[in-house]
């Protein structure tokens, strides 16, 4: 019994979040389908953890709605919302055993004391921590503890789970390690989760979709590839991985294609929305790994090496091309890959199809 | 690896004797100065209780025959657990705001607290004389108001060496309370929150456990100053309240009874001692050092 369009477990209608002096959240809409694992990624002071605590209900917000499961919780204590969470500094009830703080919600609860027991005991078991239950938070190495913070927010079968920067605090190998047991659980679990960082790689591995959040609003929500690949505007463009970002015009030709002027005159072929008329003034985005050096005949955009550097598995050229643009390339450490030196004069290869257009 | 053991001076490690003669010069200087300023009168002070020129155990005698003193002992107790738990009862709620409340507001309480607390504590006892006498501010406002037909009698017995002392001691109950409670860790009110815990739940089950070492810190320190206090009971008591500190002020300034007065003073050492060694067995002596640190994780 849904009402229309409050299909998603959770879902957010201009939601938003004023501060004295500022806006945090500025009228946000999104709606998570159940299961999913959505993660809100931005730089700091985007308002992706304002969002985050507003759904938790730890912050009111100052005006928009909150829906969970279709039924409106934006007035609800955050006790009554039946929502995990999970913090970066793991908030573990210090003076509690392990087993303690896991049956902590469920004592809340007022449930039965065997009920308690065996469940607690599962969820350890979930987290691969069973044994540990009679230790104290601060007998546990990081990983650990966060894995007694996520078997806490899981034990009471939360209809959703919320993480704030949950792995921010570990090193690196832990903490690939911890996202691969976060994707486990996801999904042996089939719980919805949303999910804060600033890491995009974290965001890239983890998520079924990426809500890209700046200054308080969603730039642009969809699944990882289409943020990559298909970025809808220059913000977009830059915060995930790198990109050549080239301002200019375009000139239609026949057959989909058409050139994109540059300009301090480069010309560059790209492929054509069928859709509407080319976007004016606009901007081409390349990524990096797309161009490549072009065999031998004098076809491609000529440019001068100005600067490389080996990074293991590619590498990575700066190079000078007409009208003062530089354009980064990655090429990858393998046989089938051409080579540059610095000072050499190159021609790049762009298919039109690997370069992506937007409005400037 | 071998770690320290805790609250072992360093002295210690796994049992084994590690004393380094260099770095132990260090306490050197401290070590002089409490011998010759404390140790010595202290003994001095023990001495003069049992001899009088000879050995004897006449002053014990008399402290316990006469309940005049019995009484003065009873009305230190007395006094000091009352200030103890007045000041808790006012602090904990003042350090909670404290602990919880903005920059501001905590540094606006903070100064409101520190202020007095700079002030000596002989010109707040007078202040009080002036503030709870006959024709004090107090007893004009409720005679004004109707509230009594004649001056409350404020001073000169309990209730003005309550107020005073509690207004002297009440800083030493709010700092180590508020130096515990701001490093519980916010997030972890949150997260009981969202596990399922109201309010006064969560309270109950996070806040206040983890405030506990604030707590002893708090009363041991209270405590052990007022059972010790004299300014304050000596200005604003009466005749009833008699208190060991100010009976050794008669003892050794009016009666000039040097060697009753050591004797009132090894009993009140010795009461401070048993109550420090009580609470040290109760919660472990380690918290009032080691003051938070269960919460500051």
């Amino acid at each position: 019994m849904q009402e229309p369009g409050t299909e998603g477990a959770l879902t957010l209608r201009r939601l938003t979040k004023h501060y004295p002096g500022f806006v945090a959240v500025d009228g946000i809409d999104l709606s998570v389908a159940a299961g999913e694992f959505l993660t809100l990624l931005g730089p700091s002071g985007s308002g992706k953890t304002t969002t985050l605590m507003m759904v938790a209900g730890f912050t009111p917000p100052t005006s928009g709605d909150i829906l969970l499961n279709g039924r409106s919780v934006t007035g609800l204590a955050p006790e009554r919302r039946n929502i995990g969470v999970v913090f970066q500094n793991y908030a573990l009830f210090p003076h509690m055993s392990v087993a303690e703080n896991v049956a902590f919600p469920l004592r809340m609860r007022r449930r039965p004391r065997a009920a308690i027991e065996q469940k607690v005991a599962a969820a350890l078991d979930l987290v691969r921590l069973a044994g540990l239950g009679q230790r104290l938070p601060r007998q546990l190495s990081g990983g650990q503890q966060q894995r007694v913070a996520l078997a806490r927010a899981l034990v009471f079968d939360p209809e959703l789970l919320l993480m704030d920067e949950p792995l921010g605090a570990l090193d690196k190998n832990l903490r690939a390690q911890m996202q691969f047991e976060l994707k486990r659980l996801h999904g042996e679990l089939g719980i919805t989760i949303v999910y804060v960082t600033h890491d995009q790689e974290e965001a890239l591995t983890m998520s079924d979709r990426v809500a890209l959040m700046n200054k308080g609003a969603i730039e642009q929500l969809g699944a990882v590839e289409d943020l990559y690949e298909r970025p809808v505007n220059r913000f977009v463009a830059e915060f995930l991985g790198e990109s050549n970002v080239i301002e200019g015009r375009v000139e239609p030709a026949p057959d989909g294609l058409g050139w994109f002027i540059a300009a301090g005159g480069l010309r560059l072929p790209v492929r054509l929305d069928a859709a509407g008329p080319p976007p004016r003034p606009a901007l081409l985005v390349i990524r990096p790994e797309k161009l490549g050096f072009a065999n031998g005949d004098a076809s491609g955009i000529p440019g001068t090496v100005r600067e490389l550097v080996y990074v293991g598995d590619f590498t990575r050229y700066r190079i000078g091309v007409e009208g003062g643009i530089e354009l980064i390339l990655k090429a990858p450490n393998n046989r089938h890959s051409r080579r540059a030196g610095k000072g050499d004069t190159v021609r790049l290869a762009l298919e039109p199809g690997d370069a992506h257009l937007l409005a400037g | 690896m071998t770690e320290p053991r805790r609250g072992g001076l360093g002295l210690w490690r796994r049992g084994r004797r590690v004393w380094r003669p260099r770095e132990g010069l260090l306490v050197l200087p401290a070590l002089v100065f409490y011998i010759l300023v404390y140790l010595y009168p202290l003994t001095r002070l023990l001495a003069w209780s049992f001899f009088d020129p000879g050995p004897t155990l006449k002053f014990y005698g008399a402290l316990l025959a006469e309940p005049a003193y019995l009484k003065a002992l009873s009305n230190t107790l007395e006094i000091s657990v009352a200030a103890t738990v007045l000041s808790l009862v006012l602090g904990y709620p003042l350090a909670y705001l404290m602990a919880t409340s903005g920059a501001r507001a905590r540094s606006l309480l903070m100064a409101l607290i520190l202020i007095p607390f700079w002030t000596s504590i002989l010109v707040r006892s007078f202040a009080w004389i002036v503030i709870l006498g006959n024709n004090g501010i107090v007893n004009r406002t409720l005679l004004s108001l109707g509230l009594v037909s004649r001056p409350a009698k404020l001073l000169f017995d309990m209730t003005g060496v309550q107020i005073g002392m509690v207004h002297v001691l009440l800083p030493f109950m709010v700092f180590p309370l508020y130096g515990v409670m701001s490093r519980i860790d916010p997030n972890l009110l949150r997260v009981a929150r969202s596990l399922g815990a109201p309010p006064r739940r969560a309270f109950a089950k996070v806040f206040l456990p983890l405030s506990l070492p604030g707590v002893a810190a708090g009363c041991v320190l209270v405590f052990l100053l007022a059972i010790g206090f004299y300014v304050t009971p000596a200005l604003l008591g009466g005749a009833g309240e008699i208190t060991l500190a100010t009976m050794i002020d008669m003892m050794v300034n009016t009666l000039l009874n040097w060697g009753f007065a050591a004797t009132l003073g090894v009993v009140l050492l010795a009461v401070v001692g048993v109550i420090f060694v009580l609470f040290s067995r109760l919660l472990g002596l380690h918290r009032l050092t080691a003051v938070g640190e269960e919460g500051a994780r």
